[in-house]
């Protein structure tokens, strides 16, 4: 069996942070990612980021993967696996991968899982119609792949992915008449919203959608109005024609392996589903191995490549390399975690770490 | 109410507003109107005019008699919250940060909408800036009546031929 001393799961924001600091200080480093290029979700980020400078803020999110790709990819100490997905973890750091047709497993000395997570769906009638996406799917066939989905598109959900992607969707001719909205309020950042307000968006709070309707894809959806319990009234539904029905209601963390694995796992609701409990080194219960990014709570890609750092500084500093002013570098880091999560939209973020009881 | 529509009051945006003496010259005007983590308006900004403390969730605040109107902070802006207004012999002069193909061209007639999206006037463009350093967000300068000035925000979508 192939022997690594850091093997990271997943080249997305966390992961790509986390790999610097580990080659920097001198270890060897394996990074696996299912798809056929490192960045997980930078790679479709084509909206300017927000934060401070010191997260790239106001550069691209494409562009900052460059910038992250460019800074490690040709270390000597860095191995890449891509097109690579890992299907078991085991508590003596066996991960066991496929790459195409072929089966093979890698023993680890530090794990660091850094896999992202999945998107939630909604259910109502005709869901499983072609046309019905999640806004990733949508994100990744426009700005990787250069395909349009459809040509008018129904958004349900109002968090700053579903206002960014609207705003993405148009940029690529696509029209977006119509958004909706569960809550009583917008879920994203205000600014995401005016942006594509004055563009001609209808933004609708306490509406969902009904149904789908259509023989062989999409035609239209069926909408309604919401009570306070998320129930549809009968009698204030609407028909929108449209040919893509885009979800974006929100994200869970992909923990399946460190599960697996038997790691201590806490269902927190405000960090969108179960998460494993950490320390604040981002050290799970499972003796060397780490996590970071999503996995750990959901939240900004911001907030995910301090977090990245922090955890491949920490799992450095285990493995014994001497790294100078390692303690005011990691204290400083979790500052800036701090001040990006300090504002109202932080707000769920905090209570949910409250209950996972980092300290 | 923005909260639910995304469109801010009249109100609010006035608030945004300096008096109208004011902007005989070119300010920015920002329109943040809740607390994010970001703050590119103040790094960006070579003279120091917009400020966020330590804490980058605080709104920026814009000290008037130090904005030149250079309209960096406009591109700068993740959000696209900013742009530069200023008024000058019954015209409003508008720059505004615009992410879409086709650029419009100089002397172009667009159609200018409000925060709602309701197309409220014809304006004239009057020149598109778009450097290396701009990455790809476009300045567009537009003019139009005065009487839009706390209205105007943006142009409708060109669409390509």
């Amino acid at each position: 069996m192939r022997r690594v001393e850091v093997a990271i799961i997943g080249s997305g924001p966390a992961g790509l942070a986390a790999a610097k600091p580990l080659l920097d200080a001198g270890a060897k480093v394996l990074m696996i990612d299912r798809s056929d290029m490192l960045g997980g979700q930078l790679t479709k980020q084509t909206h300017m980021f927000f934060g401070s400078e010191k997260q790239h803020a106001s550069k691209r999110g494409i562009d900052i993967l460059k910038l992250m790709v460019d800074e490690i990819q040709y270390h000597e100490n860095l191995t890449v696996l891509t097109e690579t997905t890992v299907v078991g973890l085991y508590q003596d750091r066996v991960i066991s991968c496929v790459k195409h047709d072929e089966y093979f497993k890698i023993q680890a000395d530090y794990i660091l899982v850094a896999s992202g997570a999945s998107e939630k769906s909604l259910p109502f009638e005709n869901n499983d119609l072609p046309g019905v996406y999640a806004a990733g799917a949508v994100q990744t066939l426009m700005n990787v792949y250069g395909v349009k989905p459809g040509e008018r598109v129904l958004m349900i959900g109002s968090g700053n992915i579903g206002l960014i992607v609207s705003y993405q969707l148009m940029q690529a001719g696509v029209e977006v008449p119509m958004l909706l909205e569960a809550a009583d309020t917008i879920g994203g950042y205000l600014v995401h919203a005016s942006k594509i307000r004055r563009l001609g968006v209808d933004i609708r709070t306490n509406m969902s959608v009904k149904r789908a309707i259509g023989k062989a894809s999409v035609e239209a959806a069926e909408i309604w109005r919401l009570d306070k319990h998320w129930q549809g009234i009968p009698g204030t539904e609407e028909i929108v024609p449209c040919d893509t029905i885009c979800l974006s209601v929100g994200l869970a963390p992909l923990t399946e392996l460190l599960q697996q694995a038997g790691a201590d796992i806490k269902y927190v609701r405000e960090l969108g589903g179960n998460v494993p409990i950490i320390n604040k080194k981002y050290q799970t219960s499972l003796e060397n191995v780490y996590t970071c990014g999503d996995v750990a709570g959901i939240e900004e890609a911001s907030s995910a490549m301090i977090s990245g750092e922090i955890a491949g500084l920490e799992i450095a500093r285990s493995a014994g390399y001497k790294i100078d002013n390692i303690d005011q570098h990691i204290s400083r880091l979790h500052d800036d975690l701090t001040n990006l999560r300090n504002g109202p939209h932080g707000e769920k973020i905090r209570i949910g770490l409250e209950k996972v009881g980092v300290k | 109410m923005i909260e639910k529509t995304g469109v801010p009051s009249l109100e609010q945006v006035k608030q945004e507003f300096p008096d109208k003496v004011v902007l005989k010259k070119p300010k920015a005007i920002i329109e943040c109107y809740k607390e994010i983590p970001c703050n590119p308006c103040h790094t960006s900004c070579p003279f120091d005019a917009i400020f966020i403390p330590e804490d980058i969730n605080v709104r920026p605040k814009i000290d008037f008699d130090k904005c030149t109107g250079c309209g960096i902070c406009v591109y700068n802006c993740p959000g696209l919250a900013i742009m530069v207004t200023q008024i000058k012999e019954g015209k409003i002069l508008m720059k505004i940060p615009y992410e879409f193909t086709p650029l419009p061209k100089v002397d172009q007639t667009v159609n200018v909408v409000n925060r709602a999206g309701e197309k409220i006037s014809e304006g004239i463009v009057r020149k598109v800036q778009l450097s290396e350093k701009q990455n790809k967000t476009a300045l567009i300068h537009i003019e139009l009546d005065e009487k839009y000035a706390y209205e105007a925000i943006t142009i409708e979508v060109l669409h390509g031929s």
